[in-house]
């Protein structure tokens, strides 16, 4: 039994069937891949995974528990934190306040009316946030305006804002999507760090066989709306159905 | 101090300062010399700046901390005028009863017209606030207001006030027939003869001015605070906010009531210094105007609300009453010709013309200064502060404190 289970979800948008019958398991502990060609309905299921999208029919349960019909914060209270494709951090703030936000949402919940006391009174709070802005190696741009960050950096900081919240499960959506060769490395660098220290499964959304082959260790191909293969990335490789899959029945 | 760190200690006091010397500050000029006209310490506007202010720094809690855009606030500051004069009416002149249940009214309406506007942002939400607004107004103008009616709930278009005939029931015979804070009538003034200057020190004015301070403080209070951060977390990335399990909605919410709960009681005070509370006050224009203030003094920023309430009700009050006669005073030297042409000029932009000159300075502000009269004003201190400066400020450029 996985961490996530997802069974027989069904996606229909008007006469395109984005999901068809699918079931994905992924093991706690685990780094599990999801690829597939455009189109393939990847994203669909990410965002029926975080509430974003509710399936036709089928069920996904996180630790047991239905996610379905939950809004995003609250399956987010539940233990599912979320990377985007492009960074989705707090621009107008500074590093250290982008990194305080979802330490106050671990501490306080989904809203809390903390109107007249101090910021800088929180001391738990800014303890915290500079403990994962060190671990991140981004304590020294703590008073920056998040926006002005390159792509990598961003991409760091809402991979630490995550992780801040000790999620159970963190899901990656083409997390290196648009980044230069060192950025992508670096990334794939942080990842690794992170799977090898931290209580956390990871779900990785990604077109770059690189990132994957060097992440993941269960891999499940998604094609036309449904898995074709699951298997380790060893296997994977190899796999003429993958290939089909990828390259067309000529191949 | 308070709770506050050094630097909005030293703004708190600022503010304290002009509020409490304003009667100096605001009447530089001799009386009977040509200049008195450009005065604005007399009570009645003192009370206004005060009273303006107070609903700009309530509108900008939500404005310029979470970015959405009221058009509806005017019908806060309707309600709170109108339950103030009725407590006038049921209870007594003492103002506390007043001001407190227009508070208290303004915020239960804030309840309900933002739990259903907040269901949508951006233009929807303004135009949402704008229907409530408009609605409210019309209400209070026709339906509730027939004074034939048995239910006649703010007197139409006369407008609501306290007759001879109102109950009244904890009125004492000593206490003054007019508003009054524990029997010191809000129009009783006190005035100072410094050789040819007259100060005035208004009852009314200094209660608005203390509870000004205490609006600001708040402000300061909230903007430093973890709620403060989560309002500006609202405006930068709503997507990142669910995503990081914050339920965004009762934040907005609490954003909303709080600054009803402002114009309310912004609205009460109006009542408080004239009992004579009209369906105008909740007219889509007083609504405007607030959104003018808080952009045209610098939304997000804690002054600015304050800077521009006190720079439009100055221009509505002082601008419009320069007339033909006042330019001619001024013109006369000039050829006639020359001086009937300039006057001609001139007089398109001074008395009622003066939303002309209010509406060109608005473009120039919001073209060449988007962060509103307060950013002026800091790029001015760093030029002429000069270059010993420059460094420091390029330091605290970058660090987490929003601009005041």
């Amino acid at each position: 039994m996985g961490i996530l289970e997802v069974k027989n979800v069904n996606k229909r948008f008007g006469g395109l069937k984005a999901l068809s019958d699918v079931n994905l398991s992924i093991a706690e502990h685990s780094v599990h891949a999801i690829i597939g060609p455009n189109g393939a309905g990847k994203s669909t299921l990410l965002n029926c995974l975080v509430g974003k999208l509710i399936p036709d029919t089928g069920s996904v349960m996180f630790d047991g528990q239905s996610v379905l019909g939950r809004a995003p914060y609250e399956i987010n209270q539940m233990g599912i934190s979320r990377v985007f494709q492009t960074p989705e951090i707090f621009g107008d703030l500074t590093v250290m306040e982008n990194m305080m936000i979802p330490c106050f949402a671990k501490r306080d919940g989904a809203f809390e009316l903390n109107a007249l006391t101090s910021i800088v009174k929180q001391k738990d709070i800014i303890e915290r946030a500079e403990h994962m802005l060190e671990d991140m190696n981004m304590i020294d741009k703590r008073n920056m305006h998040a926006a002005s960050m390159s792509r990598g950096d961003k991409r760091r900081l809402e991979i630490g804002m995550c992780l801040s919240q000790e999620p159970r499960l963190l899901l990656l959506d083409e997390p290196t999507a648009g980044m230069a060769r060192a950025d992508t490395n670096n990334t794939i660098d942080l990842l690794k760090q992170i799977k090898d220290t931290r209580d956390i499964t990871i779900a990785i959304i990604e077109h770059d066989m690189h990132v994957v082959f060097s992440l993941a260790e269960r891999i499940t191909v998604l094609a036309q709306g449904s898995p074709l293969v699951e298997d380790t990335p060893e296997k994977i490789k190899g796999h003429p159905k993958v290939r089909e899959a990828y390259l067309g029945e000529s191949a | 101090m308070l709770g506050l760190d050094k630097k909005d200690t030293t703004l708190m006091l600022v503010v304290a300062a002009l509020a409490l010397l304003a009667p100096f500050i605001l009447n530089p000029f001799p009386e009977g010399s040509a200049m008195a006209q450009f005065n604005a310490g007399y009570p009645d506007l003192m009370q206004r700046f005060a009273i303006y202010g107070i609903l700009a720094i309530g509108f900008n809690i939500l404005f310029g901390l979470t970015g959405y855009l009221s058009f509806g606030h005017a019908a806060f500051l309707g309600v709170g005028s109108y339950s103030a004069v009725w407590m006038f009416k049921l209870l007594s002149y003492n103002v506390i009863p007043g001001i407190i249940l227009s508070v208290i009214v303004a915020g239960l309406f804030s309840v309900v017209i933002g739990f259903i506007s907040l269901r949508r942002s951006g233009i929807y939400f303004s135009i949402l606030t704008l229907a409530f607004a408009q609605m409210s107004y019309n209400l209070a103008y026709s339906v509730l207001g027939n004074p034939s009616s048995n239910f006649n709930l703010t007197n139409g278009e006369t407008g609501l006030q306290v007759y001879a005939s109102d109950p009244q029931i904890l009125a004492s015979a000593s206490a003054p027939e007019v508003p009054h804070l524990f029997g010191v009538a809000m129009r009783s003034s006190y005035q100072l003869e410094v050789g040819s200057w007259l100060f005035t020190f208004n009852a009314g004015y200094y209660l608005c001015a203390v509870i000004l301070m205490l609006s600001f403080y708040v402000s300061v209070r909230i903007f430093r605070s973890p709620f403060g951060m989560m309002l500006r977390a609202v405006k930068s990335n709503q997507q990142r906010m669910n995503y990081t399990g914050l339920h965004t909605r009762p934040y907005t919410l609490a954003a909303f009531v709080i600054s009803g709960m402002y114009a309310g009681l912004a609205g009460g005070l109006l009542s408080t210094m004239d009992p004579l509370a009209g369906a105008e006050r909740m007219q889509w224009t007083a609504s405007g105007e607030v959104v003018l203030m808080t952009i045209l003094g610098g939304a997000g920023t804690l002054l600015g609300p304050v800077v521009g309430a006190g720079f439009i009700k100055y221009f509505e009050n002082i601008f419009s009453k320069i007339n033909e006669g006042v330019l001619h005073q001024w013109f006369g030297f000039l050829p006639d010709g020359m001086e009937s042409a300039v006057i001609w000029v001139v007089e398109h932009f001074v008395g009622p013309g003066w939303h002309l000159t209010l509406g060109l300075l608005f473009m120039l502000v919001v073209t060449f200064l988007p962060g509103g009269l307060v950013q002026g004003g800091q790029h001015l201190w760093r030029l002429l502060a000069g270059k010993s400066r420059k460094e420091e400020h390029a330091k605290t450029e970058t660090q987490s404190t929003p601009a005041e």
